[in-house]
Formats: C-alpha cells, structure tokens, sequence
C-alpha cells in the first residue's frame, strides 16, 4: 500500500519528500492503509489457517449462528462456513476493484492525453464522449452490460471500467490543455523528443496527484458496484464466491439468519472506507484542490 | 436568451447525438443483436431469421440502421415490449412517477439536513461537530445503499415492526397515509448518501463566500450575525448547489434505482431489473436512453435555473 503514497517523480528519497510526511500526519488515512493491509493480509493467509474450506457444504450445520464451534461467523444457508467465504471472497472483490482501477485510470489517461494534446476537433469530439458516458447512470449501464455479456471476474472488471474512466479522462485534458504550451514542452520538441514521450513522460506526470486521488476513490466506487451488481446476480457468478454474492439471498433469509448480511456488508463498508479515507489524505497530502469533497 | 444558453443547450443536443450512438451500440453488442427475441423461438429456422432480419432492415449499411433507429426515437417510437407488447414509452411512463417521488422526497430531506450540517460544519471549522460530520459523511458514502437497507428493513420492518418491508402501498389502501408510510424507509435509506454529499459540498460553497468581502461588508454595516449568514452567505453559496444538483443527477437517480431494488419499489429501477430478468431488450434499451436523457435534461435546466437566478450569467 505504501507505493500508492508515492506522488513524486524523483526516484530518490521519496520517503522524505512533504506529500508522504503530509500524508503520514493524517491520521484518517494512516486508519485506512491499516485497515486495508490488514484485510488485505487476512483475505491472501486466512483460508489457509482457517478450519473450513469455502466450499465444503455441512447439511446438519445450516445456518449456524456466529461463533458456533469453529465456523467463527456462523455459516450459510449450506451450511458453508462464512468466515472462509468471506475470506476467498475478499480476494476476488479487491482483485476486481484494484484491477477497474488501473484498467480505468490507464483508459482515462489515454482518452485525455490524446484530446488534451490533439485539441481541435479530435479533442472536442473525445470530451464530448466522456460527457455522454457521464449522461448514463453507471448502475444501469454496468447492470445491461452484465447481463448482455458473459459475467466473469474478468468481465465485470472490464464492465466497471468502461464506466468509470471519465473522471481521469477530464482530470488529465484540463491539465494537457494547459500544459501544451508550455516552454518545457516546446524544448522538448526542438530536442526532437517523440509526440507520445513528451505526453506520457514530461506532460503526464504533472497530473499525477489528481489522478492518484481519483483512482483512490475508483477503487472504493467500483468495490461498491460489484457488490451490488453481484448481489442482485448478474456480476460474479457462485460458487465463486464475491462479497456481493454472499450477500445475495440475505435478504430472504433477514429474519432468520441476520448475520448472512451484517458480515459481507459490514466488510464491504470497512474496505470502502478504508479507500476513501486514503483518497482524502491522499487529496491533502497532494494538494490537489477539490470542488467538492 | 443570452449566448451562453444558446450555446448550452446546442452542447445537449451534440450530447444527445452522442448518447444515442452509445445507445445504438449497446443494442447491437446484445447476442443477436435486435433479432434476438426471434432467436429464442424454437420453430425459427435460419432462413425465418434472414428472411425478418431482411424485413426489419438489419441487412442495411449499420449508419443506415442507426438513422432509422434514432429518427424512431425521435417520433417516440421506441419499440415495443417483449413482456406485454406495450410501447416501451408507456410502460417506462407508469413507472416514472414511483421513481420520481421517491427521488423527490430523499432529495427534499436530504438537502434540507444536508445544507444544515454543511452551513454549520463551515461556520464551526474544525469543532467537534465539523470532524464528526466529515468522517460520517465518508463512512456513509461507503456504506453499499443496498445493504443499508436490509439493516433498515431488518430493524425497523423485522424487529421493531414500525414500517413496511417494501412495495408502495398495501393493497386495498391507496390512502395518501398508507403511501407515506411505506415511503419512509427506502427514502431515507436513499437520503443518507446524499445527505452526505450534499453537507460536503455545501460546506466548500459556504467556506467559498464566508471570508469574501462582502460578508465582511455585511458584518461591518452592524448586521446580526444570523442575518449575514441567512441572507448575504447562505443565498450566494446555495448558487453553485444547483449547478451541483444537476451534475449528481446520474447519482440520485442511480441511488433511487438501488433503493427501489430492494423495497420492491415500482419504479424504474425495479422495471430494469424485472426487464433484465426477461431479457426485455427494448424495455432495457429504453429505459438506458431515457434515463441519459432525463440526466442531460436536468443538466440544462439546471443551467438555466442559475442564469435565471444569478444576475452576473444574465450580465454576462
């Protein structure tokens, strides 16, 4: 998690640089790096401590309440232990959210990269885009394409992304834009450097921590999505287990077995939470102004 | 109507234009494309398949087809349902004002307590009040809207018994009280996300005019402190709120649409997902439009709010 703290171009004593001491002061993020090391920690080593495989199917102890002998947080309406399904879970859940992350972000570089430094009509009709895929609720968009294609853990990734570039894609043309101009990047040309290295290696860079700090919050979003889109079955398929599909059917079982959704749900909130607790620190340790939050 | 209308509103029609290409596409990724309510029939031979695709045209140059299709649009000819053969319009039409209120109401709550603690946390900076509203509001942006509400319909529904589990009204009692009473739950369940999101903005708007000259002008002149904040603050930083209000749209909507899943609330949200459960495509298609549209429409009028109320755009 440390690297995702690392703002500064210089490769050099990174650590002592004012955006990872800013960071380290904020408290609320230093929680949210420690929560998610944690989580993260527990999710890769603890189905290989815990007593009960994810799939190991126990008639006689459906629906176990929480601390019942070794299933820890009781078990499911298969008698599935639920601490081992939270775990496995976790994997693919976080898996899923960081992989839209960088899929996104890299798209959202692009797109704004090329309409920032094309400009013209090129650039205009990009942006354009962008805005039209802002127009469409993420939520439906993800849901139809869930349900047209074929929902893997890699499908849904792509899905999310698809849905979730927009954002980076605006970040990086404003700042493009104002760049192009700029005396470093005229150097660069008469120094004969090619159009993509002065965009990925002199331009880019300087909107790094804006896009940090979105992608920070990507994360969060499309954990977020995921989960829903797998809770209402048309995201990752079981017996894979997500903490979206562990919570499909908790809502039959509501009055009889409440743990089935107190459990993935409040993980869910603590991973969330984690993630937009370091995107605010991260917003403060970068300095990046916000309109909004 | 100034220039800087006039050219928002040709930018929604470009955005319109854009939408519908997206729109277009996504109907022609389905497997099979539009054919695809042919295909499930189990007595169509290929040559039936060829033979319609030749009728409805899905043999033409796909410009062509998109033309066709978006001119349809246009007249309001947006197909017809797979379900019950309604025209889509109708059938998104009867589940529109179920969504809306829903929106409605949470957006009324959620603004009148979300500008409340947003006011208070800016002129408070840095209390108690301020932090505790700054991390809940993060904690609540974190919570799945889905799964807030099964907590609500498992303590207030299940255990305390207080409200309705879901659906709209008890059948047999369309009282006006009887709809109240099942809209509490899934409208403040879908509150506490942009009662969230709305304290954090209006927090920043308020910090923005706060320290401006003309509040210290206000203060000068000998105004009680509750005036200068009621009349020369609040009304300059509810400004950019509108504007604001306009682009979290997709937002609250998408929100409304994650509600209603799970109070088997009647809207559209609930219509989508019935229709991906029958694979309703042109019900999903159109409801994909449509909502897009909903959000580009709120966008501009949101715009147009502004300049009719800030005198500066009208100067401008």
């Amino acid at each position: 998690m440390t690297t995702a703290a690392v703002p500064s171009a210089k490769p050099y004593r990174w650590w002592h640089s004012r955006a990872v001491r800013r960071f380290c002061r904020h408290k609320l993020a230093l929680t949210g790096v420690a929560m998610i090391t944690l989580l993260t920690l527990a999710c890769i080593v603890g189905p290989y401590v815990l007593p009960y495989d994810m799939l190991y199917i126990d008639l006689r102890a459906r629906f176990s309440p929480p601390m019942t002998g070794d299933h820890y947080l009781g078990t499911d309406p298969l008698g599935r232990d639920i601490a081992a399904r939270l775990l496995n879970a976790g994997r693919i859940s976080l898996l899923v959210g960081f992989s839209a992350m960088v899929l996104s972000t890299l798209m959202g570089a692009l797109v704004g990269v090329i309409a920032g430094y094309r400009g013209g009509l090129v650039g205009a009709a990009l942006m354009r885009f962008t805005d039209a895929f802002l127009a469409f609720p993420s939520i439906f968009l993800v849901l139809a394409l869930a349900a047209l294609l074929k929902p893997t853990p890699e499908m849904i990734t792509i899905i999310i992304a698809l849905t979730h570039w927009m954002e980076v894609a605006r970040i990086v043309e404003a700042e493009v834009r104002s760049l192009r101009e700029r005396e470093f990047v005229q150097a660069g040309r008469m120094l004969g450097l090619s159009t993509s290295h002065i965009m990925f290696r002199e331009v880019l860079p300087n909107a790094m921590g804006p896009i940090i700090v979105a992608a920070s919050l990507t994360v969060a979003r499309a954990i977020l999505l995921e989960a829903y889109v797998s809770f209402l079955g048309y995201g990752i398929q079981p017996p894979l287990p997500s903490w979206g599909n562990m919570l499909n059917g908790a809502q039959q079982y509501l009055a009889q077995a409440p743990w089935l959704a107190i459990v993935p749900g409040v993980t869910i909130t603590i991973a969330v939470t984690s993630f937009n607790f370091i995107g605010d620190g991260l917003r403060d340790a970068l300095d990046v102004r916000s309109d909004h939050m | 109507m100034p220039a800087f209308l006039l050219s928002r509103l040709w930018q929604s029609l470009v955005l319109l234009v854009i939408v519908s290409i997206i729109g277009f596409t996504v109907l022609n990724l389905i497997p099979g494309g539009p054919l695809a309510q042919f295909a499930l029939d189990p007595g169509m031979t290929q040559e039936d398949l060829d033979r319609i695709a030749r009728q409805m045209g899905l043999d033409r140059p796909l410009p062509v087809q998109y033309l066709d299709w978006a001119g349809k649009l246009l007249t309001g000819d947006w197909g017809n349902s797979f379900r019950d053969g309604a025209p889509v319009l109708q059938v998104i039409g009867r589940h529109l004002w179920a969504t809306f209120l829903l929106m409605g109401s949470s957006t009324a709550l959620s603004i009148a307590i979300g500008t409340w603690i947003g006011i208070r946390g800016a002129t408070h900076r840095y209390s108690v009040f301020d932090y505790t509203a700054t991390v809940g509001a993060m904690i609540a942006l974190s919570i799945p809207t889905f799964w807030f509400g099964l907590v609500g319909i498992y303590i207030f529904s299940l255990e305390l018994g207080w409200l309705p589990a879901g659906n709209m009204y008890t059948i047999g009692d369309g009282s006006a009280l009887n709809y109240l009473h099942h809209l509490i739950l899934p409208s403040v369940v879908l509150s506490l996300v942009n009662v969230a999101i709305w304290s954090r903005y209006m927090r920043s708007a308020t910090l923005d005019v706060i320290n401006q000259d003309f509040v210290k002008t206000a203060r000068a002149k000998g105004l009680t402190e509750r005036r200068v904040l009621m009349k020369h603050v609040v009304g300059n930083a509810l400004l950019p709120m509108i504007t604001l209000a306009g682009m979290q749209l997709p937002g609250i909507l998408g929100g409304a649409l994650v509600t209603e899943t799970v109070f088997t609330w009647p809207g559209m949200g609930r219509l989508f997902l019935d229709s991906l459960g029958y694979s309703d495509y042109p019900v999903i298609m159109g409801l994909l439009m449509f909502s897009a549209i909903l959000v580009i429409l709120g966008n501009l009028l949101a715009d147009i709010v502004v300049a009719l109320v800030d005198p500066r755009i009208r100067l401008g």
